[in-house]
């Protein structure tokens, strides 16, 4: 209810205006592009929403999905994309190659469609070595091999040194979507368990200590992995109940939980003390002044499931390897609608907002 | 994770919160400021306010570095990231800031060298790394980070390092707090003391407070503990009729500060004759300059700047909120036109800016009944 409508104080009716402001889609009023645009937070948002949008606008593009899907001749099919220009190209527990099968094979997986097959553009810079681009090109055919999909058609492009750093990756995934998924972020219910697939802010720290810039040495490694056989449990143990899935990439968990309270004006309360972070990350995190909230991962989903099939999707999901601390971090509310509220470990009670600016750039 | 989560005990919390309660007076009510940003963010961070009983009202202080930078500053920052040649260094922070035609990240994206860093020592080492080109620091906040410019100074200048210069904004706390204090509308009963300034200048300089003020101020630390235990030891003093400096950061802040970091500023810096302060005007002897000794390394000299006194824009309060005159939900423009995202004043931010903690953090923290 707005809080306008009774007797409210001056607080609440600002708070009220406040949220109105916020919940309007975002204009694009910036005279540039910068490093905020690509950090997944405000300014990512009021370019999506204010700019790509109106421009582009179909069904498909507005539901904002992980993943678009096209209707063929009674199967249904889900395709995405994605871009890859992590520096350095290679840190602990992954490379380049690797990430951009499994960053774009996951959106499709937390689509509810099994991946098929990937396309991969590569735009390399002049000087590359021939061995690195072959470790890269060897990491993408593992990691195809593994998430179970094939490279079915790609493109070279090359540019002048200086003009890209080392290399990027594009691909393209498709997928089928399972006949068990029902899934959209319009989907999510009052009182929706929200899972975690494990612990979070691995790869994003990995990265950034792999750049060398803060002397700080922690065992770290990127949690990239397929999120397939995760997607699949949960299908398995919670078929029509569970209502959406979204993997947490850039931005990391308050970004998608507040992406998805958006797209579905639900709001989301999580328990701060339920969240699994590892102890290295939890350490890094805290003497850089980053929450591991916000940090990124490739390697870890988060799924809505209606109260009464949770605890089964919570076992499922724990009996697959590499989800072992697959844990409930709470619940989806209607109220107050759009925003994602935590409950501090501590006792206090906070808004969890999208970030205006990026600690960590260029991470995926 | 040790040393840290034990002053984040959940149960210690709301034990002290008990005893918060138990120590207000019926009918009576408190309006405690935090003078150092830092606070303001671990109150909004876990959630403190909303543990408070009702009377004991928390408000924010000038003590954040980014949120006092008056818009000049910025601007001559911008126009020196903008010579050629320059690589410009700064904390993370600044990159939002805006001066009167844009932010540091915009001057970045139109081409200027502009790069985070975490330490001064940084900057110095992409001098060491960059010969060829000029580097800049632009150096801000208070007593806390003071001493790491000027040991960083102090190198560069044993090292010889020519291509190295710093932009001083660093400013000392006890000259606005006097000035606040001053002001005969300032309604404050009591203070929770700057810790990490403490730590370098000591809990002594702040005998004023009680002295001349008759005002309690309890110097604290950061974690969540420590804030409430220090908001505690305010209402005992008040129960007991004290008005006394205390300190509740012993395990970090002497009484008499640390002189090494103290030396080297003295070596480095000197006081301006004043400084403009963001909302809050121009103070005499507020800010530190860059000593005659340390003049080659002043960036204020080898570069030419606008210099120009660039009025805060009509609409922003910032001023209002940092004397703790208006909360930051009373700001005209707060949540509306001036957002984390797009902001007016700087208090919408630095995340120890009391406007962007409240947005970001505060505004359901005492609704504690959501229903689910």
């Amino acid at each position: 209810m707005s809080a306008a409508a009774n007797g409210a104080t001056r607080e609440e009716r600002v708070l009220d205006i406040v949220q109105r402001t916020r919940s309007r889609p975002a204009r694009f009023r910036d005279a540039q592009i910068t490093m905020s645009h690509g950090a997944g937070g405000k300014a990512s948002q009021s370019l999506i929403e204010g700019l790509l949008l109106p421009a582009l606008c179909n069904d498909a593009l507005a539901a904002l999905g992980d993943a678009g899907t096209v209707a063929l001749d009674g199967a249904a099919l889900a395709i995405s994309t994605d871009s890859f220009v992590v520096t350095p190209i290679r840190f602990p527990g992954g490379s380049i190659g690797e990430l951009a099968v499994n960053g774009t094979v996951n959106d499709v997986a937390v689509s509810g469609a099994r991946p098929l097959a990937i396309t991969l553009s590569l735009v390399l810079e002049e000087g590359l070595s021939s061995s690195e681009l072959r470790e890269e090109i060897d990491a993408v055919a593992r990691a195809a091999q593994a998430a179970g999909v094939q490279v079915i058609a790609g493109d070279t492009k090359v540019v002048e040194r200086g003009h890209a750093d080392a290399m990027y990756a594009c691909t393209t995934g498709l997928g089928v979507i399972d006949p068990r998924a029902r899934l959209s972020p319009a989907g999510l219910r009052p009182g929706d368990h929200i899972l975690l697939s494990g612990s979070v802010g691995e790869h994003g720290m990995a990265v950034m200590l792999a750049r060398n810039e803060f002397s700080l040495e922690a065992d770290i490694r990127s949690d990239t992995r397929s999120l397939w056989p995760a997607a699949d449990a949960l299908l398995a143990a919670a078929g029509r109940d569970l209502h959406c899935m979204r993997d947490p990439t850039r931005g990391g968990v308050a970004s998608a939980l507040n992406e998805l309270a958006r797209a579905s004006g639900m709001s989301a309360l999580i328990r701060e003390a339920d969240v699994p972070v590892d102890a290295a990350v939890a350490g890094a995190a805290e003497l850089l002044g980053i929450d591991p909230l916000y940090v990124a991962n490739e390697g870890k989903l988060l799924a809505f499931v209606a109260p009464g099939r949770a605890g089964a999707a919570l076992a499922a999901l724990r009996a697959v390897p590499g989800c072992e601390q697959a844990a409930d971090i709470g619940e989806v509310a209607q109220e107050p609608p759009g925003m994602v509220l935590v409950d501090t470990a501590f006792g206090g009670r906070r808004v969890l907002d999208l970030l205006a600016g990026d600690p960590l750039p260029r991470i995926c | 994770m040790r040393f840290v989560q034990e002053f984040r005990d959940a149960e210690l919390g709301r034990a002290l919160a008990a005893d918060i309660a138990a120590l207000v007076e019926p009918g009576r009510s408190y309006k405690l400021m935090e003078i150092c940003g830092g606070h303001t963010h671990a109150i909004y961070r876990y959630g403190i306010d909303g543990m408070l009983p009702e009377q004991v009202e928390l408000v924010h202080g000038p003590g954040c570095p980014v949120c006092v930078l008056p818009m000049g500053r910025v601007d001559d920052g911008i126009a020196i990231a903008h010579e050629p040649g320059v690589i410009f260094a700064c904390f993370g922070d600044m990159l939002r800031v805006p001066g009167s035609r844009g932010t540091l990240l915009e001057a970045k994206a139109e081409g200027a060298d502009v790069r985070m860093v975490y330490s001064p020592l940084d900057a110095l080492e992409i001098a060491r790394a960059n010969p060829d080109r000029e580097v800049v620091f632009f150096a801000i906040g208070f007593e806390t980070t003071a001493p790491s410019t000027a040991l960083t100074l102090r190198r560069a200048k044993a090292e010889g390092i020519a291509n190295f210069s710093c932009v001083c904004n660093h400013v000392t706390i006890v000259p606005p707090l006097q000035a606040l204090l001053d002001s005969p509308s300032l309604e404050v009963d009591g203070f929770i003391g700057p810790g990490h300034v403490s730590s370098v200048v000591g809990v002594r300089p702040f005998d004023f407070v009680p002295a001349e003020h008759g005002k309690p101020m309890v110097v604290s630390g950061f974690e969540p503990l420590d804030v409430l235990q220090s908001i505690r030891m305010l209402l005992a003093q008040f129960a007991d009729g004290r008005r006394e400096l205390e300190n509740q950061y012993a395990r970090v802040v002497a009484w008499d500060g640390n002189p090494r970091a103290l030396a080297v500023m003295a070596e480095v810096f000197e006081p301006r004759a004043s400084f403009e302060w963001r909302g809050l005007g121009t103070i005499p002897r507020s800010a530190l300059k860059l000593s005659d000794a340390y003049a080659e390394l002043d960036a204020e000299r080898r570069f030419t700047t606008p210099g120009v006194r660039v009025g805060d824009p009509p609409a922003c309060q910032c001023g209002e909120v940092l004397t703790g005159a208006i909360r930051p939900w009373e700001c005209k423009v707060f949540g509306t036109a001036c957002t984390p995202e797009r902001a007016i004043g700087t208090c919408m931010v630095s995340p120890e800016g009391a406007c962007a903690a409240y947005y970001t953090y505060g505004r359901y923290a005492r609704e504690r009944g959501v229903t689910v």
